[in-house]
């Protein structure tokens, strides 16, 4: 058995003068949540259409599980769920009867699809409004429905496009539970986001995708390393201590150290975080209080920055405030 | 609370269902879709009533002397424009569902490919019996005598269902090619409109100018009600309702395949 849940080389597809995907090469191991990051029109759904079988690449093909997602669809379908990038449950029927409706489709008796139904609208939240049609929903309701009916059979493969595009926060953190609750019980899953917050948190490794093609690739940490350093910015209580401490941080940080506009403010580059942690204990030491110090993580909008000259969409920029 | 879902325990992925069992599964959603949205119930039942009652009032005295003798011709014409008319709101369903992605997620499924669309024509057939109820009822009560009795009565109603059936398919390919469901829509009326009205379903082609005749005496339309009417009064009809048994195939054996090429394009 192939050890990859999902392997493609040099996987291509032309729609007209547009090539959508060109050249992708992906290999995802089992049981990850495998993340694939990129701005609009990157070619991310059309990737997992063909993957999916819904689209007939132009050139190369791909493997799931070993079978080829054009000469052996039909086994692929077995293994696999997708939930596109737009909501494709049937907004005039009810939640529970979208579920009870994949149940069948995918060979439950109606009295067990009935069962399952009501145990995943329990475990999304969605109890209050199964007998609503999901024309009422909010949209992170019609999202989670939506990841519902893609599990109504754990797939071995879960494909999610965008599962959290327009949610509002709190919707979108429940997203992400569901998915690394997924993760847990083995499935695995490969999510496209232009969230690169997203990305970071979800994923064990993740594609970096601009214009049909793979930029970069590896896990976060890697990715980040590869480009970006982090920043930590201090701000001391008082101004006057200034020199003393940026002798400190040059000292422990081992990297020039660079006076800010505001003149008790001072910041410096960092390879390694851990040794903002010393830098802090050392300024403590020498009596210097602090009124303010940042770590700012090395965000993967730096990395696609440097990768691609762009940037992605706008995301939190992250920053662990000490 | 975070949510926990769990594996399912009762099916293995893998378990594809049986051919059938996931046709009667669509013809379920369109039931389902009935009872939530009961308007679209209008055109098999307010409909054909309407039709019915003015009709045979409005033209009856006029056109056959009686509104009792005109019933007996109009009746099965009635039947069979009702019918005609309704096959189109499959073609507008399917594309709904293509264009809303209902169809990606139902083709990424380990089934039997043309269920779709099996299950679709299957509740249409439903809805073509609903009509066929109504108009038989409300004819009885208005003073229809079909002088076959109930056999000729259910032999035209199935000859209508047939005929419809087959119909479908080319709404299904049409439903599948089209790029909205409003240009469905619109390809529909100017399809069916003049096929149910430049017909013998109110006039008798006879009193029609001679271009005009000839459109009415090849229009399949006109086979089918001449011989619904037949059947029903027990007239022999064996040409007419061979030509109709003959167009039902010609439009299964050209749509049914073209929808099935147009169902597993890609998009
Ligand atoms: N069916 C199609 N016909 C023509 N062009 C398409 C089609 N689908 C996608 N494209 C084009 O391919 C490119 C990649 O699109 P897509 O895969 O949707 O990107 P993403 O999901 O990353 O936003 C875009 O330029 C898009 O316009
Ligand atoms: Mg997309």
């Amino acid at each position: 058995m192939s050890p990859y849940a999902i392997h493609a080389e040099g996987l291509r597809k032309r729609y007209g003068d547009t090539v959508a995907v060109d050249g992708v090469d992906l290999a995802v191991p089992q049981g990850s949540v495998y993340g694939f990051l990129g701005p609009n029109g990157a070619g991310k759904t059309t990737t997992i259409r063909m993957l999916a079988t819904l689209v007939r690449p132009t050139a190369r093909t791909a493997r799931i599980f070993g079978h080829d997602v054009v000469a052996d669809a039909d086994a692929v379908r077995a293994r696999i769920s997708l939930t596109g990038q737009y909501a494709s449950v049937d907004d005039d029927l009810t939640g529970w009867e979208n579920l009870v409706l994949m149940g069948r489709l995918l060979g439950h008796r109606h009295r067990a699809a009935a069962g399952r139904a009501r145990e995943l609208l329990a475990a999304f939240g969605l109890e209050a409004a199964a007998r609503r049609r999901v024309k009422r929903y909010s949209g992170g309701m019609r999202r989670r429905l939506d990841i519902a009916a893609s599990i109504v059979v754990t797939p071995d493969l879960l494909f999610l496009d965008e599962p959290t595009t327009g949610l509002d926060p709190r919707s979108r953190t429940r997203v992400w539970d569901i998915v690394r609750e997924l993760a847990r019980g083995g499935t695995t899953v490969l999510l496209t986001t232009q969230y690169l917050e997203e990305a970071d948190r979800l994923a064990d490794r993740l594609a970096v995708i601009d214009r049909g093609r793979v930029i970069a690739e590896g896990t976060t940490a890697e990715l980040k390393r590869s480009v970006a350093t982090g920043a930590v910015h201090v701000r001391l209580r008082d101004p006057a201590r200034r020199e003393d401490a940026a002798r400190i941080l040059t000292r422990v940080l081992a990297v020039p150290v660079h006076h800010e506009e505001d003149p008790a403010a001072l910041s410096a580059g960092l390879d390694d975080p851990a040794r903002a942690g010393a830098a802090l204990s050392l300024l403590a030491c020498a009596g210097i209080a602090v009124s303010d110090f940042s770590l700012g993580r090395p965000s993967l909008d730096e990395v696609f920055l440097a990768l691609t000259g762009q940037h992605t969409a706008p995301g939190p920029r992250q920053e662990a405030t000490a | 609370m975070p949510p926990t879902p769990r594996p399912a325990r009762h099916c293995q992925p893998g378990h594809a269902p049986p051919a059938p069992a996931a046709a009667l599964a669509f013809a379920w959603r369109a039931a389902l879709r009935i009872r939530h949205l009961p308007d679209q119930l209008f055109d098999v039942t307010v409909f054909p009533l309407m039709m019915l009652v003015m009709f045979t009032y409005l033209f009856g005295g006029a056109l056959a002397g009686s509104t009792g003798e005109y019933l007996q011709s109009v009746l099965p014409g009635i039947l069979v424009m009702t019918v005609t008319m309704t096959t189109q709101s499959t073609a507008v369903a399917l594309n709904t569902d293509i264009a809303k992605g209902v169809f990606d997620r139902f083709r990424s499924l380990p089934i039997w490919r043309p269920a779709p669309v099996a299950g679709a024509l299957l509740a249409d057939l439903g809805r073509y019996a609903i009509a066929a109820t109504m108009i038989m009822g409300l004819g009885v009560l208005l003073g229809f005598r079909p002088a076959a009795g109930p056999t000729g009565v259910l032999a035209g109603v199935g000859l209508v269902l047939l005929f419809a059936w087959s119909l479908s398919w080319v709404w299904t390919s049409l439903g599948l090619l089209a790029r909205t469901p409003e240009s469905v829509m619109f390809l529909g009326i100017l399809v069916t409109f003049p096929m149910s009205f430049v017909s013998n379903v109110f006039v008798d082609p006879a009193t029609l100018p001679g271009w005009l005749e000839a459109f009415v005496d090849v229009n399949p339309v006109t086979h089918l009600v001449t011989a619904v009417r037949g059947l029903m009064h027990g007239e022999p009809v064996t040409t007419e309702t061979g030509w109709v048994l003959a167009t039902c195939a010609a439009l299964v054996a050209v749509f049914a395949p073209l929808t099935m090429r147009l169902y597993r394009r890609e998009r």
